[in-house]
């Protein structure tokens, strides 16, 4: 009974720890979300890549309707987000929860999670207001999803310079920016004001500690994806 | 001989940490057996539903012109003088096909036996986020509204069929149906982020809350087959959404993604659809052959056949699922040399389908096998799902696709595959884990009468499909009797109406089991079909958060007539043999 039991017993696998991931779930559920993200936009990006290279007329030239350093300007400030999401990241991490502090011998004071989370939001904010100006802007001139107005300053340039505002593919540009913009300035707004709860709810009233940031982590992997989507959207809508 | 290795649950259930105001614990519920039992009935209302619309369909095609027998409650804007007008039926085949994948079959499987069976078959006390769970019913369920609405506006419901083929979609002017077009975009969108929230959960659960000893090896057949159907989800309904939204907003802020007029593509949409739709046909057959598994399994008491080569057959077809989906426009003007290649990668999923089939019947072969009712309907299933693939293969070949293409033996397929297949599964599946949702038995007489009667009046309705589809009738052809051609085949369609009515009426049978067993069915006992899986651990029903401590796990799910097992025929995963070691529980994540 005995030798049976135990040639039996070699005979089975080793008792593993429990096979989790060896990532907290919140995380875990993020990256998969994020997949998920990926794969709506590309089915809006393949999309405006299908549609801009089956149209026969040419596409308008960059910068002629969209002001590309204004968005190059809001693509920086995104970027500066980017970066602070980091610093806030770095410095919970290390257990610094404070707005500012006077670091001996040095002339830029040290800042915690409360100071580089607030730079995120604010930038992150300052993103969308830009966006909001430029969307006002383009629509008062002329440009909407069904393409140039008629009657308006676009409309007018158009028809006088038609390969420089492609006339012909007005109706698919205006289709195609409004659409993605849109969604990537949604995204942007969604992460502003999930970080705004977290930073009432959480940051302020310093629940965070270099043992538990998970919420900062995960809004982070959010933060960073929805920065990288905006740099292939600057690419391709306004640059080439 | 054997001990069951964790304390006997009280016997008050182990409702510990449970809420106890009835809002709370049934209605905005975040324990994963009420989210499942919400989306059972919800899910068989849409059923009910889409086979109302179903019934007048036939009631068109088997009488053409003939005043439909209850029709007189319909509006004039859908009858007239009891006779369906064209416009209401392809209200018809929309409604019909849409509530049927997306608010029936879809959440029944995913919805339901997910949520139900995730937390249960590994051991978990509850799902990752159970808050994003509660939130993923309640959407699905507002979206379901929303579509159901359709109905009850205006110009009546969307008429583009349930595909929503563009530019008929696009352009409300076109359809007609101004408001509910743009009311099923919304709908979409909507189950979409419900489809998400749910599956972004149950992988969450699935990697990172099994208990100890629960190795991925050791899992359920089903729980693979959930696993996989997430990540299908996640990644294909997110595609969908992005196409509703594009299709939104052709309807309402006058872009023209798919309005050729303007510079859009029709085909884009066909594409985005069908990228979404392909694998959207293995999210509705997955889960029901991983739970179809683990039933035969316990009808034949013997190991399942295969356990790895059925995992990897699993993945095999889910993989294989996102580069077939131009098999479906083979006739839509798409280049044909792209038609060969969605040719081959389609007959290719064929090899591990006929894996899994095999391994079936494998499993069965010699077995001791107990023909209770979710046996029954399993065994309907691997028949059923047989025949379904293989008129699949008739479609997945070019040159034959060409006649059959658009016909009625399309319509066949898709029931022999969704109806024959995954809805078998779920009657299979409803019956099994009954006593666990409910704690009573449904009735093994009922059951029986009705798997038999449905089986042939399934049968009976959908294999002479096949018939006049090669004899060319359209898929959704209002009136067969306008074209000369279609006409001999009339009785034909007289008698697959009778046929499709009588299947109609025996899914009362279920119904009344289902619903009469609620109060009067016979208490169940803990582990009533004598099975392995970690729930039959659990009372009848089990309380929130299911196991009082975490219980372990110690062998895989399919140990039938085990010699280990003593004077049993089954060794449940949660028994502890005196040769068993615990395994140890894992380290807390870094991170917080």
């Amino acid at each position: 009974m005995t030798h049976a039991t135990q040639t039996l017993d070699q005979m089975r696998p080793p008792t593993l720890a429990e096979p989790g991931s060896g990532v907290y779930s919140n995380k875990l559920g993020m990256w998969i979300f994020l997949a998920s993200d990926v794969m709506f936009f590309t089915a809006l990006i393949g999309s405006y890549i299908i549609l801009r290279f089956g149209m026969t007329d040419a596409w308008a030239q960059p910068g002629a309707v969209l002001n590309v350093p204004l968005t190059g300007f809001n693509t920086f400030l995104l970027i500066c987000s980017s970066v602070s999401m980091v610093k806030a990241y770095a410095a919970i991490a290390d257990g610094k929860k404070y707005f500012l502090r006077k670091v001996p011998g040095k002339r830029l004071q040290d800042g915690g999670l409360k100071f580089w989370l607030l730079v995120t939001i604010i930038c992150g904010a300052g993103f969308v207001g830009v966006q909001l100006i430029e969307y006002f802007k383009l629509v008062h001139e002329g440009f909407t999803p069904a393409g140039y107005r008629e009657g308006s300053l676009l409309a007018e340039h158009a028809a006088a310079n038609g390969l420089k505002y492609g006339a012909g593919v007005a109706g698919m540009y205006g289709s195609t920016f409004f659409t993605m913009t849109g969604f990537h300035g949604f995204h942007v707004t969604c992460g502003v004001i999930s970080m705004l709860y977290l930073y009432f709810t959480k940051v302020l009233p310093e629940k965070y500690s270099a043992s538990d940031y998970r919420g900062i982590e995960v809004i982070g992997l959010y933060w960073h994806f929805v920065d990288l989507v905006w740099i292939i959207l600057f690419t391709i809508v306004y640059l080439i | 001989m054997t001990s069951v290795a964790h304390a006997k649950p009280a016997a008050h259930g182990d409702a510990h940490h449970g809420p106890t105001s009835f809002w709370q614990k049934y209605i905005f519920s975040t324990d994963h057996k009420i989210i499942g039992i919400q989306f059972l009935f919800v899910s068989l209302f849409f059923l009910l539903v889409g086979g109302l619309l179903a019934m007048q369909i036939r009631w068109q095609l088997g009488f053409p012109g003939k005043p439909m027998p209850g029709g007189g409650i319909l509006p004039e804007s859908m009858v007239s003088g009891g006779v369906i007008l064209p416009e209401y039926y392809i209200q018809l085949v929309t409604m019909h096909g849409t509530f049927m994948v997306f608010f029936a079959i879809m959440p029944l499987l995913v919805g339901v036996y997910a949520n139900f069976l995730i937390p249960l078959k590994i051991g978990a006390h509850d799902m990752a986020f159970p808050r994003i769970n509660m939130w993923s019913f309640w959407l699905a369920l507002l979206a379901g509204m929303i579509m159901l609405s359709g109905f009850f506006v205006p110009d009546g419901a969307p008429r583009a069929g349930w595909t929503m083929y563009a530019p008929l979609s696009a352009r409300p002017d076109l359809s007609g149906a101004t408001i509910s077009q743009k009311l099923w975009s919304i709908s979409i969108v909507v189950l979409g982020l419900s489809s998400v929230m749910g599956s972004v959960n149950y992988i969450t659960t699935i990697i990172n809350h099994r208990a100890p000893g629960m190795h991925w090896f050791r899992m359920p057949l089903s729980i693979w087959a959930l696993f996989i159907t997430a990540i299908l989800a996640v990644l294909a309904l997110p595609v969908l959404q992005g196409a509703a939204i594009m299709l939104l907003f052709d309807q309402t802020l006058g872009t023209h993604f798919f309005d050729p007029v303007a510079g859009g593509q029709a085909l884009l949409w066909q594409h985005l659809f069908w990228f979404f739709g392909h694998p959207e046909v293995y999210i509705l057959i997955l889960p029901a052959m991983g739970m179809v598994s683990d039933i035969i399994a316990n009808g034949s008491r013997k190991p399942i056949f295969g356990y790895h080569s059925m995992v990897f057959a699993i993945i095999g077809i889910a993989f294989l699922g996102w580069i077939v989906w131009g098999h479906h426009m083979f006739m839509s003007g798409m280049n044909p040399t792209l038609g060969s290649t969605f040719m081959v990668s389609t007959l290719l999923i064929a090899v591990p389908s006929a894996v899994k089939v095999f391994n079936w019947l494998g499993t069965m072969w010699r077995g001791n096998i107990r023909f209770h009712v979710p046996m029954l309907n399993a065994i309907g299933f691997v028949s059923m799902f047989t025949i379904g693939g293989l008129s699949g293969i008739f479609m997945a070949a070019t040159p034959v696709d060409i006649p059959l293409h658009d016909t009625q033996f399309i319509v066949a397929h898709i029931h022999y595959v969704l109806f024959g297949g995954s809805l078998f599964a779920l009657f299979a599946a409803m019956t099994y884990w009954y006593p666990k949702m409910f704690g009573r038995m449904m009735s093994e007489r009922l059951g029986k009468a009705h798997f038999w009667l449905t089986i042939l009046f399934y049968n009976l309705t959908f294999f002479p499909m096949h018939i006049i589809g090669m004899g060319g009738q359209m898929r959704r052809i209002y009136d067969p009797t306008t074209y000369d051609f279609l006409k001999p085949q009339q009785p034909l369609n007289e008698f697959i109406s009778y046929a499709a009515f009588a299947l109609f009426a025996v899914q009362f049978l279920f119904a009344f089991n289902f619903l009469w067993s609620l109060k009067f069915g016979k208490k169940a006992p803990m582990n009533p079909w004598e099975d392995n899986g970690m729930e039959w651990s659990l009372p009848n029903p089990a309380g929130h958060g299911n196991w009082e401590r975490t219980p372990n796990v110690y062998r895989g799910p399919y140990e039938f007539s085990s010699p280990e097992a003593g004077d049993k025929d089954y060794l449940p995963q949660y028994v502890k043999l005196p040769t068993d070691r615990d395994p140890v529980p894992a380290p807390l994540p870094a991170g917080h």
